[in-house]
């Protein structure tokens, strides 16, 4: 498979920081994956999103995008292809209304008025965000505001889209529509998309094609969620949650019932408990 | 608390006040503070008064919104009025004590530049009822591109400003919040003295300017991860049509001024 990011021996520290952020990080990304990255808070899981998008400059080794090394020289290029969406939903509209927040990115690229017109409708439709398009961030919903930030993202046409924990501060259902979203785009883009998650919701973690564990600043491990998820114990260890499906095993196992050993999905751990009943 | 800040701002309308281009309304109050100094005689006061009553009827809104916008105002028109009837002493005196005059000059003088004052204010109050804070943004960066030959950064001061404005609502919000979580915590902010009153919101602005300065940093990082560079031309999307509309009141406008140099001239 094409690697559409390859991080070599990347080191980060703040200004004026003894402890690096980040340190000799290495690791690929193919195109079109889901990837989670998690890591308990402090662990440098922003830091490395920032770096992808050359907000930050590394203190040592290098990332290449695309094949296109993220550097000073590059980092328009870089910004067309990665698309960010933070954490804070109001900290990052820029715009007045909706419309002018979409049209922003648009607007730094020169693009000229009329395609911009036509792009701006285009992505606000694709996050079910146009009916408001002439409205003030001030009377949005936070998880409106969101989608707003990902039609943003997605109007210069990246083909990475980052999320640093871009629903941490929604309510339930913001956050459940707004991964809905996503994943939806996700699915009509397909290969063209590759999304990095930084998340806390193991369970979207489990669901990944990819998940990336840093652990103060170091890479713990990255593979699928198979890999990762069937040591709950160094998960625990990390300060990270296990996905549910894994905590329901290690209670059924504690209980003396024999559990598969190989990782198991949420339906695959329906499908098993189903299995057991229906053979009693 | 905070919102009530806001009111007597713009007021969403479709008059035809409201439809005209910002650009225009911009335009006309501001020459409008410069052309009522044409106006000496009271046929002139008439014709300006006139004139200013006719806008603010076809804006629609009803005249308490006006009272409103002049209440603030009120005693800074009613010292300078003192002041010229205090201290232009010509003409007959009617009311003497000690060196302290009022003559009929005086108070003519005092009269004229009330309503002076009140036709400004009633104008700039029709332009900022009627015109929404971005459009006004918008058009102040347009009529100010001649700036820009001579190295003023209109554009970036246009963006600021507009960031500014769109983040009032956000930042009062926030305000809100802080003052109801000391409230909780028993800090009462309508009690005591002066002094008091303004230490208690001590631990309100703290807190207030302190993640101000964060939301800048995640805004900046936003926006350069939207590709803003600051040092590169960057195109708009929002664009303004000047309309028929905007024309006729432009015309109507200078009309309007050549009557008024034509009234001093009969009048003096
Ligand atoms: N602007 C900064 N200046 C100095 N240190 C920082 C800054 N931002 C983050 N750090 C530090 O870098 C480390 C990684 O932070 P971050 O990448 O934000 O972690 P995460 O996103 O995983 O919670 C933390 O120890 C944090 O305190
Ligand atoms: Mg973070």
């Amino acid at each position: 498979m094409e690697k559409i990011i390859e991080i070599k021996n990347l080191t980060y520290a703040y200004p004026n920081q003894t402890k690096a952020a980040l340190q000799n990080l290495s690791l690929t990304v193919n195109r079109g994956a889901w990837v989670a990255l998690i890591g308990h808070n402090g662990s440098g899981k922003s830091t490395l999103a920032k770096l992808l998008n050359h907000l930050l400059t590394p203190s040592d080794g290098q990332i290449l995008i695309d094949q296109i090394p993220v550097d000073d020289e590059h980092v328009d290029v870089i910004r067309n292809r990665v698309g960010m969406v933070f954490q804070n939903p109001d900290n990052q509209f820029v715009g007045a209304t909706v419309a002018d927040d979409v049209a922003f990115g648009l607007e730094n690229r020169q693009m000229p008025h009329a395609q911009m017109q036509e792009r701006v409708q285009m992505v606000l439709e694709e996050v079910h965000m146009w009916e408001f398009a002439e409205r003030e961030p001030a009377h949005l919903s936070g998880g409106q505001k969101q989608r707003v930030a990902i039609a943003s993202a997605l109007a210069i046409e990246p083909q990475i889209l980052i999320l640093d924990e871009a629903t941490a501060m929604l309510d339930p259902k913001g956050r459940f529509e707004m991964m809905e979203e996503v994943r939806q785009l996700k699915a009509d883009l397909g290969p063209d998309l590759t999304v990095i998650s930084i998340t806390h919701d193991i369970d979207e973690a489990a669901s990944a094609d990819q998940v990336i564990v840093l652990n103060d600043g170091q890479l713990v491990e990255t593979g699928t969620p198979d890999e990762i998820f069937t040591d709950a114990q160094k998960l625990q260890a990390l300060g990270l949650d296990v996905p549910f499906a894994e905590q329901l095993k290690a209670k059924l196992a504690a209980r003396g019932v024999a559990v598969p050993t190989q990782y198991e999905t949420m339906e695959g751990m329906a499908e098993w408990i189903w299995q057991l009943i229906s053979k009693k | 608390m905070f919102n009530k800040i806001l009111i007597g701002r713009f007021i969403p309308g479709h008059s035809l006040v409201h439809r005209l281009d910002a650009r225009v309304k911009l335009i006309v109050s501001i020459a409008f503070i410069f052309v009522i100094f044409l106006a000496t005689s009271w046929p002139s006061y008439l014709w300006a008064s006139a004139f200013t009553l006719l806008v603010v009827m076809m804006t629609g809104l009803g005249l308490r919104v006006y009272l409103r916008g002049i209440r603030p105002l009120i005693y800074l028109m009613l010292f300078t009025t003192a002041l010229q009837i205090l201290f232009v002493t010509t003409g007959p005196i009617w009311w003497q004590w000690g060196w302290l005059k009022i003559t009929e000059d005086g108070v003519v003088n005092g009269i004229a530049i009330f309503i002076r004052f009140l036709l400004i204010i009633l104008i700039s109050t029709v332009l900022t009822l009627t015109t929404a804070p971005l459009d006004l943004a918008d058009a102040m960066e347009q009529l100010l591109q001649p700036l820009k030959k001579i190295g003023v950064p209109v554009a970036e001061l246009a963006l600021m400003l507009s960031i500014a404005l769109r983040f009032i609502p956000t930042l009062l919000d926030e305000a809100e919040k802080i003052v109801n979580a000391q409230r909780a915590r028993g800090v009462r902010f309508n009690e005591g003295n002066l002094l008091q009153r303004v230490k208690a919101f001590v631990p309100v602005l703290i807190p207030l300017f302190i993640n101000a300065i964060k939301r800048a940093i995640e805004l900046g990082d936003a926006m350069e991860a939207r590709g803003y560079r600051g040092d590169v031309e960057r195109t708009k999307y929002r664009q303004h049509h000047w309309q028929i509309n905007d024309t006729v009141a432009l015309l109507s406008f200078i009309i309007f001024s050549c009557a008024l140099a034509w009234l001093r001239y009969i009048f003096g």
